[in-house]
């Protein structure tokens, strides 16, 4: 056992050089920041002295000041208070849509790489079907059905219902990738050496290959995470995603185009927040591309 | 490559039918429905609203409407009249025999309205793809030779920030700026115009055309600039370090004739086949762009449609866009091995 250590370099854990590798990534370390600044601040909103969604009709209109960091809308509420209750909305469906992906994509992949043969072939034929969809298109019909639905569960849950339309539509991705993975993994002496001990096939996919597969679906999935955030504020935009009066930063600016030439901040701040969590999120992914790929950063710090 | 051809063809046959009862469930299932809206803008009464359902043949149960949607109905005899006597034979051909029905709103064949818009959107895409081409290749290719230099880090983090802003959001910050706040200097009017084609009412004139263009070819250019130039300096950088450019650089010809006439033209050989899975997006426009600018294309359509629930329409639409997907799919992967001589499909 100890000769398997030694084969990382300085000796180090697996956790601490990927850490070590993550550190060294200026884009990912700034971006970790500003993302974690955002999220706490979006935590905090219920902090703000305004309510966001209790309309004050002497306060319309307003620009930016002291009081009113970001202005106010045309009801009078507060613009900062909405956005950082609309920054709920918008990470929570980004966060729903990557653990959708994961929990359709990852058994998927998994079996489809493990198993190969028809397994493999029904699996891949579903997957080819689902990527045939013209996907911005089928995005649009799903929500605009979804969104008058008169079922209890879909009105109470909105960010819920707005993922699962994004995550059954990319899916896809991380079920080949992950397939792809099990199908190079499974051929490993190791794996053959583990069914020769008697293990069952769950305990090979769930425990044997998954921690080695797990690289690239980690830097997949947060990508996912900025991929969704995008589409759900395009649908708010285009009003299909979610549905006022609850904030979120897409819905925000759905009738920001009327406002632009007298009310521009209200076009502003939400745009602002949108750009900077998918921005942060990039950075972090690109960042974590670079930590779970040996050779590249072994080779940019000179140690290959 | 024959065979594998139309291989990939027959297999795409029983993936389209099960993608269209799909879609067609989706989509006529869908609460609400075509005669929602008309109920409430027109105040109908429910007499004319039940003609109206038998005269679409909303009517039917929904088996039957796909396959009335699918082979047409004129084999059969339909109430049009909406008298509840099925007396008169049907119309439809049938969208295997190349109709796709009727609009609900407007009551024109649905392939006119597509055809109308596809021009406006070929019209805007075409200049869009023109202006990335011109951006993207430059820029990847220099960012690639220049691997790590200024000019490459700053082309890296504005590809990051083109990524990040959301395509909405750029329109919406143009038109802030461009139509807002700039003015021109001699009239007084705005800079630029925030909408249209042309515009109305005034004879033609190329610059009104092209004023109308800045705008959302800027607004629809900045995504595919970043994809388009980072895929094309990872290919050049796979590239730049083979043993025939390094000859050919030892040889004495000029760098920006090694880097690019002969290696850009292996480093392109990829993106071929990017650009053709993304052909989907040319056909369907830029959804945003089109809204935003109020642009008579494809997109603009599409979400007219989805607003109005115009069944024929929808449908069509999403047909041809899952018809595109596939065969544009089956050309990657055909132009691919065409261009590159070491890959066969059997």
């Amino acid at each position: 056992m100890t000769e398997a250590i030694n084969l990382l370099p300085h000796g180090e854990s697996m956790q601490a050089l990927i850490w070590r590798r993550f550190r060294r990534h200026p884009g990912a370390i700034i971006g970790s920041i500003v993302l974690t600044a955002i999220i706490l601040a979006v935590a905090l909103a219920g902090l703000s002295p305004y309510d966001p969604e209790k309309s004050d009709m002497s306060a319309r209109y307003q620009p930016p000041s002291m009081s009113h960091p970001m202005g106010t809308d045309a009801l009078g509420r507060d613009l900062m208070t909405r956005v950082l209750y609309g920054g709920r909305v918008s990470l929570l469906v980004g966060l729903s849509v990557m653990l959708i992906t994961l929990l359709i994509g990852v058994p998927v992949g998994a079996i489809a790489g493990y198993f190969g043969g028809n397994v493999d072939n029904i699996l891949m034929r579903i997957t080819d079907a689902a990527l045939s969809l013209p996907s911005l298109l089928v995005l649009i019909l799903l929500s605009a059905i979804l969104r008058e639905v008169e079922a209890p569960f879909l009105k109470s849950n909105p960010v819920l219902t707005i993922a699962s339309v994004i995550g059954l539509l990319a899916w896809m991705f991380t079920a080949r990738l992950v397939r792809a993975s099990y199908l190079a993994i499974r051929e490993m002496d190791y794996v053959t050496a583990t069914r020769a001990l008697g293990a069952t096939n769950l305990r090979i996919i769930a425990l044997h290959i998954f921690p080695n597969a797990i690289g690239p679906v980690i830097v997949e999935s947060t990508l996912e995470v900025a991929y969704a955030i995008l589409e759900e504020s395009g649908l708010s935009y285009l009003g299909f995603g979610i549905q006022p009066p609850t904030p979120s930063w897409g819905n925000l600016l759905s009738n920001a185009q009327e406002y632009l030439v007298k009310y521009p901040w209200l076009a502003i701040f939400p745009g602002v927040m949108i750009f900077l969590s998918v921005i942060s999120i990039n950075y972090i992914g690109d960042g974590l591309r670079d930590a779970f790929d040996p050779y590249k950063v072994l080779k940019k710090i000179g140690e290959v | 490559m024959g065979h594998y051809v139309v291989r990939r063809l027959l297999q795409a046959i029983p993936l389209m039918f099960i993608v269209s009862i799909v879609l067609f469930t989706l989509v006529n299932l869908a609460p609400g429905g075509p005669l929602a809206g008309r109920g409430q803008s027109r105040r109908m009464r429910p007499e004319q609203i039940a003609i109206l359902k038998r005269q679409f043949g909303l009517d039917q149960p929904l088996y039957k409407r796909y396959i009335f949607w699918l082979v047409g109905n004129d084999w059969t005899k339909v109430d049009t009249d909406g008298d509840g006597i099925k007396d008169s034979p049907g119309q439809g051909k049938g969208i295997l025999r190349g109709d796709f029905g009727m609009s609900y709103r407007t009551r024109q064949p649905v392939i006119e309205a597509i055809r109308n818009s596809f021009k406006n959107t070929a019209y805007l895409m075409s200049v869009t793809l023109i202006v990335v081409a011109i951006i993207a290749i430059p820029v990847g290719v220099i960012s690639a030779v220049k691997q790590y230099s200024i000019f490459d880090i700053i082309v890296t983090t504005l590809s990051f920030m083109g990524q990040a802003i959301p395509e909405f959001w750029l329109g919406l910050i143009l038109i802030l700026v461009f139509y807002v706040w700039l003015k021109n200097p001699m009239t007084g009017d705005s800079l630029l115009p925030a909408g249209g084609m042309y515009t109305l009412g005034m004879e033609f004139s190329l610059l009104d055309w092209i004023k109308h263009l800045i705008l959302p070819v800027t607004m629809g250019v900045v995504g595919w600039v970043t994809w388009y130039s980072r895929f094309l300096r990872s290919s050049m950088l796979d590239v730049i370090h083979q043993d025939y450019v390094r000859t050919a650089r030892a040889k004495g010809l000029r760098m920006s004739k090694v880097y690019f006439k002969h290696a850009l033209r292996n480093a392109l050989l990829p993106l071929v086949t990017i650009f053709a899975l993304d052909l989907p997006y040319i056909f369907a426009g830029s959804l945003y762009v089109e809204i935003m600018f109020s642009w008579p294309g494809m997109g603009r359509l599409y979400y007219q449609a989805a607003i109005d629930r115009d069944y024929p329409l929808l449908m069509a639409i999403l047909t041809i866009g899952t018809v595109v997907v596939v065969l544009s799919n089956l050309l990657a992967d055909v132009i691919y091995a065409k261009l590159d001589p070491r890959i066969h499909y059997d």
